[in-house]
């Protein structure tokens, strides 16, 4: 039976991207947000996971206002990263779980989650980032990837409550999986940030502090607001703690360790968070 | 001072600017535009003939204004939305600091002291949580 062995979460943003191009990393500026990730290199290397259900939002490179899918799941036999317009190299390609992927979708549908099915979808930095950061400087990427993605850009969004509701059914899809796969759940962006209008710059650590105190054994706690009252607390893109929920969701109501955990503020324009969760 | 809601709404929406459906309509030219930027020849094409591409795109005198004047926070009346707008940005060699800048009318360096500001309200003890 497959096995769900632990939950990355973490922040994503492009200018992570620029530091690791640059080098920078032991720098004053962005070593304390790097120093949270050996611990997670560690454990995923003692792990050995062989799937990653990755929850994100795509930021304009795979979907436009034309088509705007709320929930979409790939389908694909290979994801590619592209040119995103802002100067990041062009990431290396994932290779996907088409099974794993249609089990997904089929368990999903019935379960009532009328998700959008890519068998085409470009991964932007949201899921290149987050695998960089733990899996730097390899080959190709020791995980098959599972890509969900949520949207964090035309409202009305998805509900926190929703989100949580649909990794939990994510998760009763994978415990019905008949492989035998180590799966590792992530969920990326956030923490607190806001890039537009007036209020840019805006950042929340009490509503950050309390995402991550309950996240683990409590996301209900995280469920009690609308996504309209996250964008007040956490920012317009802070939003994205939506792709944390869900991935929450995804890993089942069994007792959590806190592997390891970062906060940091700032890097780029955002309040930054990396957390491992361990099943069991 | 009387509070006056009709106000005090309109300053939150513009604070906490929810993309929605209204803005999402009125800026789809504009988003168009940017999202095409997520190719090299096309970023290319608008350094080449700005006018000449905005109009390929259809922007609205509002948007065309809003672009050739530089102006972010204009751009998102419009119905700009930042996900899209950065990869203009990009091209004329702002990252988001700068836009926060534009948008605050703060200097840069005051913007990014801002943020690193922003840190002090961590509590105590709540960086850095490992394993034993
Ligand atoms: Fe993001």
């Amino acid at each position: 039976m497959a096995k769900i062995i632990g939950g990355y979460f973490t922040s994503h943003v492009p200018g992570i991207g620029g530091a690791i191009v640059r080098g920078d990393q032991e720098t004053p500026y962005w070593k304390p947000f790097f120093d949270g990730f050996p611990p997670i290199r560690a454990w995923l290397a003692k792990e050995r996971p062989d799937v990653a259900v990755v929850f994100s939002n795509d930021h304009g490179l795979n979907f436009f206002l034309d088509k705007m899918p709320t929930f979409a799941v790939g389908a694909a036999p290979q994801y590619d990263n592209a040119d995103e317009g802002w100067g990041l190299p062009v990431y290396k390609s994932f290779e996907g779980h088409p099974a794993l992927s249609w089990h997904l979708i089929d368990a999903l549908v019935r379960d009532e989650f009328d998700i959008t099915t890519c068998q085409k979808m470009l991964v932007d930095h949201a899921v290149s980032i987050p695998f960089e950061l733990v899996w730097p400087g390899v080959e190709a990427w020791p995980v098959k990837l599972v890509p969900i993605s949520i949207n964090t850009v035309q409202y009305p969004l998805p509900s926190p409550k929703r989100c949580l509701a649909l990794g939990r059914a994510v998760h009763r899809a994978l415990m019905s999986w008949g492989g035998d796969e180590r799966i590792l759940i992530c969920g990326t962006g956030g923490l607190s940030h806001q890039l537009d209008g007036p209020r840019a710059g805006f950042m929340n650590p009490e509503y950050d502090l309390f995402c991550l105190d309950n996240l683990a054994a409590n996301p209900e706690a995280l469920t009690g607001h609308s996504a309209e009252e996250v964008a007040e607390l956490a920012g317009t893109q802070g939003v994205e703690i939506l792709n944390w929920i869900a991935a929450r969701g995804a890993m089942g109501d069994t007792p959590m360790t806190e592997v390891s955990r970062n906060y940091h503020i700032p890097i780029s324009n955002t309040a930054a968070a990396s957390l491992l969760l361990q099943a069991g | 001072m009387t509070s006056d809601p009709v106000r005090d709404d309109n300053a939150r929406r513009k604070a906490i600017p929810l993309f929605d459906g209204d803005l999402a309509r009125r800026g789809y030219a504009l988003n168009a535009m940017c999202f095409s930027f997520n190719e090299e020849a096309n970023r290319k094409a608008f350094l080449a003939d700005e006018e000449a591409y905005c109009a390929k795109f259809g922007l609205t005198e509002e948007q065309r204004d809003a672009v050739a004047r530089r102006d972010v926070l204009a751009m998102l009346e419009a119905g700009g939305n930042v996900y899209y707008l950065a990869k203009l940005a990009g091209i004329f060699g702002l990252g988001v600091q700068d836009l926060g800048a534009l948008q605050t009318g703060m200097s840069v360096d005051a913007f990014k002291a801002m943020l690193v500001r922003q840190a002090e309200a961590i509590p105590q003890g709540a960086r850095v949580r490992e394993a034993v």
